[in-house]
């Protein structure tokens, strides 16, 4: 049985401790995440931009298809994502599979319709007039597009946010994929495995260490973003559904 | 003369819907034209094939000189800018969206900043490059968007209704700027409008448009004088009425503008009129009003429009009328749809076209 105070305390000692297991499994895991959702990123911007700024069909239904996707159970794209990278799969003779990569692809590919959904509506939400002001201003059309993806910023960077949150806080895949590996030169511990296991071998103060870090970690990475954004993040996001409102009102009268 | 840019046999169908019919048009180099129509009389369509992102379903558009091709406009769109009807800016400072063009030409840092200064300087805001452009007002926003158009310093400026939804401070301030610009910087502007008093005081010529054609075009006075002949059609311009006049005993006359509406004017006037009344200068009460004005009508509010500091409200008196008055006098009269009011003008405010 777990010793709640006492497990904290312990979990309170290895974080203000430094402890090196620790940290190196948070570090390995922001770098695991961090690349995947630059790599996601690079990816899956130019696919929402498509979706919402080009008219083409059945739009709608690759619409549908990646929220569709949102809510995929990670589990199963880990086991998808296991027969690809598995010997016998197509992907099999890169020897991905168990390795870091397989980590990072995996949470980049399960990021993806979280970005790409939430990316195409803020760039829905920009007033379709942006695309023409930026053009009499001047603009080619990729310039113009630009501006309308500016102006959708605070969604982009919203579903980055969202994206890394996932990624981070992710277990099927990484287990599936990554194997859970500690030691020799293949580590892919991070820091979900981590609690996984240490709570299967009563480790529960070094599981406790971990939760609270993680919890840490989401929570400054939000606050550095809306602290950047010097508090206009918020206000913008309350924004659309707000003019909406009063654009109504007006009307009425 | 150079026309800047000419428009032979154009025409713009959405789907079956002609909104532009075959116009045939020049605009010359310098002057300051007006396209006067109500709304849906194809004025925007033709200021947006004129800025080259619209493109004609048939007929053709040249700009200076060379027949335009739509596939490929972008350099042509480097010369020639638009101001929206509906006042859009990008959710930056006042400096970046003033400064926008100017980057997407390369232009230097040091000269940006001159530029963007002068602009401000000369739309009345200065100072106001670090401002959040969605935070100002609508018509502060309405003047960013004419000095970022402005600083472009392009062959052709065009402006969609520039100030239909402005106070008269707001308003005033970018006729103003209209004039400087053309003036001093010999800037062709070409601009839709359907509020008469802007049409008659600012262009050189006037093209009258309605249903997608363009029906007569000319000098103010020239088109004015054929208007009050061929008028009836015309009646969507706010405020603008014909009628028959008829002289009165004490040297004014009365021109009957049907439903029962006959409105004192001070000239003597026989025959088919037509006459304009500023919304401005209309008095709005809630009851008759004893005074030397001799136009008193009774009637309905029909519509209520917020446009910044100041509310427009339609009153239908057997003809419908459109006042102007500030947010300030509507909230103390509490006025509301289908409150019975009463309007009131002098004789000497009505304008005989």
């Amino acid at each position: 049985m777990a010793d709640i105070l006492g497990d904290t305390l312990e979990a309170l000692q290895l974080i203000f401790s430094g402890d090196p297991g620790v940290f190196e499994i948070v570090s390995r895991s922001l770098f695991f995440s961090g690349t995947a959702i630059i790599l996601a990123i690079l990816w899956g911007t130019p696919i929402a931009m498509l979706i919402a700024m080009k008219e083409f069909r059945g739009k709608t239904i690759l619409k549908t298809f990646f929220n569709t996707l949102i809510g995929l159970p990670t589990v199963v794209l880990g086991l998808i994502l296991f027969l690809i990278f598995s010997r016998g799969g197509p992907a099999g003779l890169l020897g991905l599979l168990y390795t870091p990569g397989a980590i990072i692809i995996g949470q980049a590919i399960l990021v993806t319709p979280i970005l790409v959904s939430i990316g195409v509506s803020a760039i829905e939400s920009v007033d379709p007039e942006i695309m023409n002001l930026a053009q009499t201003l001047g603009a080619s059309e990729s310039q113009a597009q630009v501006a309308v993806l500016k102006e959708a910023i605070n969604g982009i960077i919203l579903s980055d946010l969202a994206s890394f949150n996932r990624a981070i806080g992710e277990l099927g895949v990484v287990l599936m994929v990554g194997g859970n590996i500690e030691g020799g030169g293949n580590q892919t511990v991070v820091m979900t495995t981590a609690i996984a296991r240490y709570v299967q071998i009563s480790e529960f103060g070094r599981a406790i260490a971990l939760g609270i870090l993680l919890v840490l970690i989401l929570f400054t990475i939000n606050l550095i973003v809306v602290v950047a954004r010097k508090g206009y993040y918020i206000v913008e996001l309350a924004k659309p559904p707000f003019a909406r409102f009063k654009r109504r009102r007006e009307n009425k009268q | 003369m150079m026309a800047v840019a000419e428009l032979t046999d154009v025409t713009k169908a959405y789907g079956d819907k002609v909104v532009v019919d075959s116009v045939n048009l020049q605009i010359r180099e310098g002057e300051i034209l007006a396209l006067l129509g109500p709304n849906g009389s194809g004025k925007s369509t033709i200021l947006k094939m004129l800025a080259f992102i619209e493109n004609p379903t048939s007929g053709e558009v040249k700009f200076q000189g060379k027949a335009v091709n739509f596939n490929n406009t972008e350099k042509e769109r480097l010369q020639s800018t638009l101001v929206f009807q509906k006042t859009i800016v990008f959710g930056t400072s006042v400096y970046n969206n003033i400064a926008y063009g100017l980057k997407l030409r390369k232009v230097s840092k040091e000269t940006r900043e001159r530029e963007v200064k002068k602009a401000l300087e000369l739309v009345k805001l200065e100072g106001f490059e670090k401002r959040n452009a969605r935070k100002l007002s609508g018509g502060e926003q309405q003047r960013v968007a004419i000095a970022r158009a402005l600083v472009l310093n392009t062959k052709l400026l065009l402006l969609d209704e520039p100030t239909a939804n402005l106070d008269p401070k707001n308003a005033g301030i970018i006729e103003e700027v209209i004039e400087t610009v053309n003036r001093e910087n010999k800037t062709t502007i070409v601009m839709a409008t359907h509020n008469m008093f802007q049409a008659k005081k600012l262009p050189h010529r006037i093209a009258l448009m309605d249903e997608g054609k363009i029906t007569e075009i000319g000098e103010p006075a020239e088109v004015f004088g054929k208007l009050s002949k061929n008028l009836a059609r015309f009646a969507a311009v706010a405020n603008t009425f014909t009628g028959t006049g008829k002289a009165t005993s004490s040297g004014t006359s009365k021109v009957d503008v049907g439903n029962g509406v006959q409105i004192e004017i001070t000239q003597q006037k026989q025959g088919i009129t037509a006459i304009f009344v500023n919304p401005q200068d209309i008095i709005l009460s809630k009851t008759a009003v004893k005074s030397s004005a001799r136009n008193v009508f009774k009637g309905k509010i029909t519509e209520i429009t917020d446009v910044d500091s100041l509310v427009k409200l339609k009153v239908d008196v057997g003809k419908t009328f459109t006042v102007q008055i500030t947010k300030q006098s509507f909230n103390e009269m509490e006025l509301c749809l289908n409150a019975e009011v009463f309007i009131t003008f002098k004789a000497s405010s009505v304008q005989v076209l």
